[in-house]
Formats: C-alpha cells, structure tokens, sequence
C-alpha cells in the first residue's frame, strides 16, 4: 500500500486492523496479459468487507478486466485473487458469492420482469413461491412494484439499470459488482441513481466494487477509490486524499482538473524542484491575505460556467486556470492579474510519471 | 416505402414476370393433373378422363408406404444428428474466437456447395475403403452431411444476435453451462433451430444423387419414383406420390421462412 503524506491519520490507523480481517476482495500481484497487451499488471488491492470501492480510469485502463476477474469472466494469467478469504482462480463465475450489474444491463429478453429478478433463485432451486415473493420484495426495494409481467424491452434505460441492480441484489452477493451502471442514463437521472445506490449500500451493508470513467462519480460515491492507468493502480485512497495528493501527474489532470506545474516554476515559488499540483479552484484572483504565495501574470481568456468563471492566466509563459466564483468580479482579456493560494495547496507529487 | 406509389410495371416487364412464374410452375401443375388421368400407359394431352381411383391404388400399393417410411425415417434421423452437430457447431464458431475460426466455417458450410454427386461419390469411397456396407445408416450419414449445414447456417446467424453478456449474465446468477443452454440459449435460438430442422428435412426427404450412391438396396421415396418413371404399370401413382411429396416438403419449408422472418430483433442488445 502506498504511504501519502495524509494528514487524515484516522485514515492510516484504520487500515491496519482492516489487513487483519479478511478482505472482501483481495487481489496479490495480480495480473491478465492478452498475448503482448498487459490489460491488468501487477495489481493489489484490499476491498475492505463493507466498503463502496471505486475503480476509476480512462477507457482501456484495466478497470473492467480487474472486475471481471472479480466475477470470474476472466482469469488471471498471474497473481493470486481471494473473495472473502477463499481462493478465487479456476472457480467458475456461478460458484462465486458476487453479482454483477452488467453495462448493457443484460436483462433476459425472452423472460418478463418478474422472472428476470427471479433467475438466479430459479437456477439455485427455490420453490417458485419463495422466489417469486423475493423477486417481489427486490423489485419493491428499486422502486418497481408491479412491472412483474412486462417485458424488458417496454422499460426504460433507468428502470432497466434498476431491474438489473434487483436481479442482482436478489441473489444476496458479499459482493456487488458495478460495471459502468449509470454510463447510459442521462445526468439528472444519474444524480438520482447515484443517491440511490450510495443509500441502498449503506442499508443493506453489502461491498460495492464500482467500476467507472467519471471522476466526479467516483469522488461523490466511494469510500476508497483505485486509480487506473495503463493497467496499473496510479493511486488508492480515500476521495479526498486522491483529489488533494494526487500521487502522479496522472492522477492530478484524471481526478478533476489540474494545473501541473513544472520543477523549474515550483523551485521559484520557494518548493523543492518536483512537479505539483495546483488545483483551479484553490487559486484566488486578487491579492488576497497575508501569507499566502502571489503571483503576476495577464489574463488570456475566460469563459463563463455558470456557478463559476474559468479564467487561464499566463505567469511568465506558464498557463495557470483559475476557477474564480461567479460572484467574484472577473477582468478582462489582456489585464494584468494577481493570483494568490495558501502554499498548503501546492501538492509535490513523487513521481514524474 | 414504396407502397404509396401508384405508377404500374410496364408491359414488357409484367409479361417477363408471368412468363418466368409459368416456367417455373407449370411442370408442377401438368405432375397435379396427370395424377387424375384415365390413361395409365402414357401422358397425352389433354388427359382422355379425369377419376380419384389413383389415390386409392396408391394407397394399396405395400412398395408405396415402404419407401414413404424409409425417407421419414432417414429424414428424421438426419434432422436430429443434423441439429445436434449443427448447433454445436454454431456455438463454437460465434461464441469463441480461436484460431482457423473462419476456415472451420468454410468447412462446414462446404458440402452444400459442393455438387451432390461428388458428395455421393466420396462417401461411397469412404464406405467402401472402410467396408462398412451399405445400409439404411449409410443413407443417414449421407443425407447429415447436407442437412449440418443447413441447421448451422441458421443457428450461426441467431447466435450472433444473441449478446454475449446475456451468457455471462446467466452464470453469473449462477446458472451452470446446462442451466445457461436449457433457460438463456434455447429459448432464443428456438424458432432458428425449428426453422433450420424443418428445412434439413425437407432437403433430406427428396435427395436422389447422395443416396444413389450410399444407400444399398433399400429405395427412398424419390428414388422409387425414379425407378417408377421406367416402368409403364400404373404411371399416375407416381403422380400421386409426387404430389404428397411436393405438399411434404413445401409445408416445412413454408413454415421455416415465417418463424425465421420475424425474428430480426436483436435478443439483448440491452439498450
């Protein structure tokens, strides 16, 4: 495990009695090459019992491979996987405890609602009134009472995204597993999936295992989020510690928006020769109080985002965007601007990467 | 569409089209007609009387019914190895990528494309180099070969259509290989299968050239009729049975062309 510079150290405490339980998910060195193509490469992870666990990461990254090794799709060409501290290599996807809430959503076309919902209980052998009443109570839990006998191609996106969460919350996993879910939905009903599953999480205490390219989703939803690059782990913490100290420029331009700076820029400003961090909205336009770090520079443009001005400021030929309140005053194309932050903003990354 | 315009064919072309309908149908409809004739030594036209007593002397006729079992037979017994084979097949070259993917395909798909007769003349080599004599199976085997081809060409092109996520789904709420075949795969392959096993038995029920060559001295029904056409007893039977042939083959064949032309839903394409 990474150590970060955290000054949460509730945070650092808190993770070691969690080694010594038995993880929801663990993943040693693990990894899955296609032929020359290293999809997920030397990869660990702990997924604490309990937790809602994100993996962020562009398109191509190792996110869904690593999920899929979770649910048993893929196997790992090396490394070692444990779901809830049994051996998962070689056992097929219907003999594993977890469930998964495919993109595509993959409701059974052929089978109404009901016997969607009801599939894995059918398949396991449970009478049919048993399963039929589960089926009735997972559906009632998303909200869907009474779309039992229709069929999947009459809902729409957003039911179907909760038929498929039913389906798979049926089964009672240990683990759930989230592969893009709210990818197709549009944002207002995003928001309110996303709500929705955070509180459905918490209430019935199983682990998510979330997989998604939205940073913001990641940040509003996960207790402890992967970062993914290259099929690799760039970082792993909490929300907060990922968006304040992110470890690689990867990680800072990815999570958010960022200004990079480089070494040369940062030794001026009175910091060791690494690049850092500087995130737009811990800028201020202005001199603002003592003690904070000032710097000149022109104004090059600006576009307005409603709750916020995004201003690009050039200090001495490096472009800095400052994310300035909509209530602020903003100056002009072509003006000379003062910009003022707390050092504490300024994050050094360890790696040049 | 092209429903709402009103402008005709012109002439030259309705002509063209009949012309090709009447080639194409009136032999059937002279076969129709002579299965009523009075004349039992030769066709002449216009037939000297029309009677019903032909259906009867078929009926009575024991080498009738004897070859009329032995296609049913080998038609059904081809069908079902056909399917067996046939999806089996199917599965493996749309649901796995490996490598010579394509060419096995090919392969498949090769004996319809071949002419019959170096079908027939290959597997009576075969059969004889392996002195297995020739049997009602070897008439079996014969006909499979032709029959594989068609049930995995429509099961191939559902199997596309059916995701591969719905499989996955499948196991992973636990279903098993079997579960997943029996509750997820067949039901939406079903009518392609049903489609393709009613055309394999239409095809296998009046083959000639595959089983001149790999039956023995059993005759299926188009093969008595060939050996019928020789002799000059009682020709209208052959008309008759011609007849039921035609109504044999034409049903399935009919029946496989509604359930295929409905199903161009993509099963779980999710969206």
């Amino acid at each position: 495990m990474l150590k970060t510079l955290s000054p949460h150290e509730g945070e650092i405490t808190r993770a070691t009695p969690e080694q010594a339980m038995t993880a929801a998910v663990l993943f040693e060195n693990v990894s899955r090459h296609f032929g020359a193509v290293r999809a997920v490469d030397a990869v660990d992870l702990a997924v604490a019992e309990g937790e809602f666990f994100a993996m962020l990461g562009p398109s191509g990254s190792g996110k869904t491979t690593c999920l899929r090794l979770m649910a048993g799709f893929e196997q790992p060409t090396g490394g070692h996987i444990e779901i809830f501290g049994i051996t998962a290599e070689g056992v097929p996807p219907y003999r594993r405890s977890v469930n998964t809430v495919f993109q595509d959503y993959a409701l059974f076309p052929h089978l109404n609602i009901l016997d969607n919902v009801a599939y894995g209980l059918m398949v396991k052998g449970v009478a049919r009134e048993d399963r039929r009443r589960a089926a009735e109570d997972a559906l009632a839990m998303v909200k869907l009472q009474g779309y039992g006998p229709r069929r999947p191609g009459q809902l729409s996106g957003g039911q179907r995204q909760r038929v498929a969460l039913a389906r798979a919350l049926v089964n009672k996993p240990k683990v759930l597993l989230l592969d893009e879910p709210l990818g197709a939905l549009d944002l207002k009903l995003r928001e309110q999936m996303q709500e929705e599953l955070k509180s459905l999480q918490k209430s019935l205490g199983i682990t998510f295992v979330f997989v998604t390219h939205d940073q913001g989703e990641a940040l509003s939803m996960a207790d402890r989020i992967a970062v993914f690059n290259d099929g690799r782990i760039q970082q792993l913490g909490t929300p907060e510690e990922v968006y304040k100290q992110p470890r690689t420029r990867f990680v800072a331009d990815f999570v958010g928006s960022s200004n990079i700076l480089p070494p040369e820029f940062v030794a001026r400003l009175g910091a060791a020769p690494q690049f850092a961090s500087l995130r737009p909205e811990a800028i201020a336009l202005g001199h603002g109080d003592s003690g904070k770090l000032v710097l000149d520079g022109t104004v090059l443009s600006r576009s307005f985002l409603g709750a916020a001005n995004r201003v690009l400021v050039s200090v001495d030929g490096t472009r800095i965007n400052v994310m300035s309140p909509a209530v602020a005053p903003v100056p002009a194309e072509g003006d000379p601007v003062k910009l003022s932050f707390d050092r504490a903003d300024l994050h050094l990354m360890e790696t040049a990467s | 569409m092209r429903s709402d315009k009103t402008v005709s064919a012109p002439l030259g072309l309705k002509i063209a089209a009949a012309g090709g309908l009447l080639f194409l149908h009136l032999p059937l409809l002279l076969i129709f007609l002579y299965a009523f004739t009075t004349e039992e030594k030769s066709y002449q036209f216009p037939p000297p009387g029309l009677t019903l007593k032909w259906f009867a002397v078929t009926w009575e006729r024991p080498d009738v019914w004897q070859a009329l079992w032995l296609s049913v037979r080998v038609a059904s017994i081809s069908t079902i190895i056909a399917l067996v084979l046939g999806t089996l097949c199917a599965a493996a070259v749309s649901q796995t990528r490996f490598f010579g993917r394509e060419t096995i395909s090919l392969l498949v798909i090769l004996p319809i494309a071949l002419p019959g007769i170096i079908t027939g003349i290959a597997l009576r080599s075969a059969f004889s180099l392996a002195d297995i004599p020739f049997s009602f199976w070897t008439i079996v085997l014969g006909h499979a070969t032709f029959c594989i081809v068609v049930v995995y060409n429509n099961a191939v092109a559902r199997f596309r259509r059916v995701s591969g996520s719905l499989m996955e789904a499948s196991m992973d709420l636990g279903a098993n290989g079997f579960q997943t075949f029996r509750y997820i795969i067949l039901p939406n392959i079903g009518t392609a299968l049903l489609a393709g096993g009613m055309l394999a038995f239409a095809l296998s029920f009046d083959e000639v050239i595959v089983t001149t060559f790999t039956g023995g001295q059993q005759s299926t029904l188009p093969i008595w009729m060939l050996q019928e056409l020789i002799r000059p007893r009682q020709r209208p039977v052959t008309n008759v049975v011609a007849m039921v042939v035609v109504i044999v083959t034409f049903l399935p064949i009919l029946g496989a062309y509604y359930l295929t032309r409905d199903g161009d839903q993509i099963a779980g394409s999710g969206k």
